[in-house]
């Protein structure tokens, strides 16, 4: 099963575990099998059926341009972190 | 996939394909432009911080002889909310709309609230005089501590701080909270033999580049727009126009000039949607709108002054056990600092086991801020690495043997959990330990030596290219990243090697929006790397096309032809490049090739710096005595003109440092909106820069490229406060260092 490394704001929905064991093929599954097991994640990550503009999610070290279509092996790593800004615009 | 450890062109230092025309006046930026029946725009700016706008009365520079139109912002379609991504960060549509002209608030000094096209920009300026606004001045909040406060005056109406999903209930000036968590930093502020801790404020600076905003539009009777702008990307100008101007992307063409300078200012559009908008209601002629540089300083993204607080704690023998950071960082007028790039950046050259982010995205009553040079990286490190210096003295140890105890190495993990890959960190310490520099002696007093460290994650992106091959073999290469830093020539070296031809056989041209590809902004430290890829697997591309061509003259599988130093062959049949380019219309006609990329395996970059002050101790004033730049840049294509991004990153980064910030009276209004008062560094205030080129190729990069235009901002700030430590003993942290503010921690204000 893949690792999600769960963002800091997200731990007080998982009981403040660092690192979760979750299945999933794609991104999008691994934060249906996160929502199974601490309801009230997929909201906080995703706004409607993507991934909120805010969010960028890494897999296996790379920033994934296919967000929540990327895909996940069985051994990935997956972060969801603050994506990077430049400006206001 | 670095396929080749030798390369014929990569790492040579040919004559940029653009600099002709640079050099004798002939190339063509926004102001050269000319148009039959041209119209010339001004843009009335607010004169307050913060104002609710009651009315606008246009009626008297409608009347003016030789006005054609008038705009405020009762023209612009009223955008709904939504985030737009502009590659590397993203927009908010309906907060850009506010930006481009006032709507119901002046939110900052020099915010636009009404634009003129007139005959003349003579008589744009006398009308925009003549529009009569009713204002509500309300207190402005220029710091970003007093707009953090509850009771502190409210920018916008529906703002409420964003903590990952959840909203805060209460209207704020605090758009986000961000958070990074690793470990445990009470348990590693326990283990600590020592802790440092300290706060640190940045002022508000700005991108100085030279050329100001311009844009010309024409907005066609039949609904197309074409917009010929200075700016970083011209897709990006397209994306933005279309949502600001609610019209189908489809209808928008956009010409990017030559450009003037943008270091991540030139991201956003300001005048563009204004002179399309007048251009359509004028009658659908051309106009043209450019700024002054008050109009720059005032109304274009500066980057976030910021407010940092970092604790760091180390066992006896050097290890760093914890590291905790507060950031709070202005947005300006609308959410979207670089706080979160900031985290990235603050304990980036360290592995570190126990970590605490905490970043605040803060609008106060200032131009919204706009992209800058690894933006919110120089505010992070100064704070980390004043403190880290001060960790190594109270251990007594070295501060670069410090750094280099804890320097980050592949599979470390930073702050955000994300492990490194290969990355040329202790490279680069290392070779910044063992720069003679760094042993020299430094007799005199007053005079200190200063080193910090620096990171900076780079980027990838979406990038396009195509090429046709000519008869003489030659080849045109078709880019959409425009060319700020040398990109022409770096790109044109990648395809040259891939191709294995001189690279004065490529013609480089960027083009427009309708002409090639998709292609991200020149941001990002992106462009070598990622449009360098793109050019790569064209060259790869043209190389098959040909392949068939020899093929066909010699009656063979093209899989039997190989190409080897510039010649295709098979058996004892051998054509060089040219001569089979030559026979191209005998076998088919031309051979021409389109590619697009999106790589995302860019790799970090890592700096090291090593600075000499001398301080005046009666003026505050500081020179800089020698500086030396070490930087990882994966594989240098064109070592000049890396070592020109190095040498302009320190150059601004200096400035950033001692003398840049804007200054806004009480009312909130810029003080300093010239080039006189806003003092960036001359020539008169650097010494040579000397640079050092570490190559740990990327693996993620045919030729191993990565980005190296960043970085080198990041150290040079916390460089010159900890050599102004050791010259006078006393610890600067806030900027500018100004000589004021170097008298009062001398105690000589």
């Amino acid at each position: 099963m893949a690792t999600v490394w769960v963002p800091a704001l997200l731990r007080d929905l998982t009981g403040g575990i660092e690192r979760a064991q979750v299945a999933g093929a794609t991104v999008r599954e691994v934060i249906d099998s996160l929502e199974a097991q601490f309801p009230g994640v997929r909201a906080r990550l995703c706004e409607g059926d993507s991934l909120r503009p805010g969010v960028a999610v890494v897999v296996d070290g790379a920033v994934s341009r296919q967000r929540l279509r990327q895909k996940v092996k069985e051994d990935s790593e997956v972060h969801f972190i603050p994506a990077i800004t430049g400006g206001a615009g | 996939m670095n396929e080749k450890e030798t390369y014929r062109v990569i790492g040579t230092r040919p004559l940029r394909p653009d600099g002709a025309d640079k050099v004798t006046g002939r190339a063509l930026y926004g102001a050269d432009l000319r148009l039959p029946g041209m119209l010339y725009g001004a843009v009335l700016r607010s004169p307050h911080a913060h104002a609710r706008i009651l009315s606008i009365d246009t009626s008297a520079a409608e009347a003016l002889p030789g006005v054609k139109a008038v705009v405020t912002a009762a023209d612009l379609p009223d955008v709904e909310a939504k985030v737009a991504s502009l590659g590397e960060g993203s927009v908010n549509t309906r907060y850009q709309s506010w930006n481009i002209l006032a709507r119901e608030k002046a939110l900052y000094y020099g915010h636009a609230v009404a634009v003129v096209a007139a005959a003349s920009v003579h008589i744009a300026q006398e009308a925009v005089k003549l529009i009569r606004v009713n204002y509500e001045v309300l207190p402005p909040v220029l710091d970003v501590l007093q707009a953090m406060q509850a009771d502190a005056p409210i920018l916008l109406r529906d703002l409420r701080t964003d903590e990952l999903g959840e909203k805060g209930s209460a209207l704020t000036n605090v758009a986000a909270h961000h958070q990074t968590k690793k470990g445990d930093v009470e348990r590693g502020f326990q283990e600590a033999a020592v802790t440092v801790e300290r706060e640190f404020h940045t002022a508000t600076v700005h991108q100085g580049y030279i050329e100001p905003q311009n844009a010309t539009a024409l907005y066609n009777q039949d609904g197309r727009i074409t917009i010929w702008c200075s700016t970083q990307g011209s897709f990006g100008v397209r994306d933005q126009l279309k949502d600001i101007l609610d019209v189908p992307v489809a209808q928008i063409k956009v010409v990017p000039m030559e450009i003037g300078g943008g270091f991540g200012g030139k991201n956003n559009v300001y005048l563009e949607p204004l002179a399309a908008l007048l251009s359509k209601k004028s009658g659908h002629k051309p106009v043209r709108l450019t700024m002054n540089h008050a109009d720059v300083l005032s109304a274009t993204g500066p980057t976030s002054g910021s407010v940092i607080r970092v604790k760091m704690g180390a066992r006896k023998d050097g290890r760093i056990t914890a590291a905790q950071a507060w950031l709070a960082y202005e947005a300006g007028a609308f959410p979207g600092s670089p706080v979160t790039s900031g985290m990235g950046v603050i304990f980036g050259p360290y592995a570190i086991e126990n970590v605490l982010l905490d970043g605040y995205d803060v609008v106060v009553n200032k131009p919204p801020a706009a992209a800058y040079r690894a933006p919110g990286g120089t505010n992070a490190a100064f704070a980390a690495e004043v403190v880290i210096d001060e960790l190594a003295e109270k251990l007594g140890m070295d501060p670069l043997d410090l750094r280099l105890l804890n320097a980050a190495k592949e599979g470390d993990r930073k702050a955000d959990g994300v492990a490194y890959g290969r990355i040329g960190c202790v490279e680069v310490l290392e070779a910044a330990r063992n720069h003679p520099h760094y042993r020299a002696p430094l007799p005199g007093k007053f005079r200190g030596r200063g080193v910090a460290a620096g990171s900076w994650g780079n980027y990838g992106g979406k990038s396009s290219a195509s090429a046709s091959v000519n008869s003489d073999g030659s080849v045109n290469l078709v880019e959409g990243s425009v060319d700020i830093g040398g990109s022409r020539a770096s790109i044109s070296m990648q395809l040259a090697e891939t191709l294995q031809i001189p690279v004065e056989s490529i013609r480089p041209q960027v083009a427009d929006t309708d002409t090639v590809g998709y292609t991200e902004g020149t941001y990002g430290s992106r462009t070598t790397f990622a449009t360098g890829w793109a050019v790569y697997e064209l060259g790869r591309r043209l190389i098959g096309l040909l392949c068939e061509r020899a093929a066909q003259l010699w009656d063979v599988e093209p899989g039997q032809v190989t190409y080897e130093g510039g010649v295709f062959s098979c058996g004892g049949q051998r054509l060089s490049f040219a001569e089979l380019a030559g026979k191209m219309d005998e076998t088919g006609g031309a051979v021409v090739a389109s590619v697009s990329v999106q790589p995302e395996t860019w790799g970090p970059a890592f700096a090291a710096h090593i600075v000499d002050v001398e301080v005046d101790p009666e003026t505050g004033k500081v020179d800089i005595l020698r500086y030396t730049a070490v930087q990882d840049v994966g594989k240098a294509v064109h070592p000049a003109y890396v070592e020109g991004q190095i040498q302009g990153g320190v150059a601004q980064g200096v400035g950033w440092g001692l003398s840049e910030g804007y200054y806004y009276d009480a009312q909130g209004r810029l003080a300093n909106a010239s080039l006189l008062d806003y003092r960036m560094p001359t020539s008169l205030d650097l010494p040579a820069i000397e640079t050092v080129i570490v190559e740990v190729p990327n693996p993620g990069h045919p030729y191993g490229v990565r980005g190296v235009g960043e970085v080198p901002i990041v150290p040079p700030p916390a460089a010159i406060a900890n050599a102004i430590y050791r010259a006078v003993g006393v610890r600067l942290t806030t900027l500018p260092m100004s000589p004021a503010r170097v008298l009062e921690a001398l105690g000589k204000a």
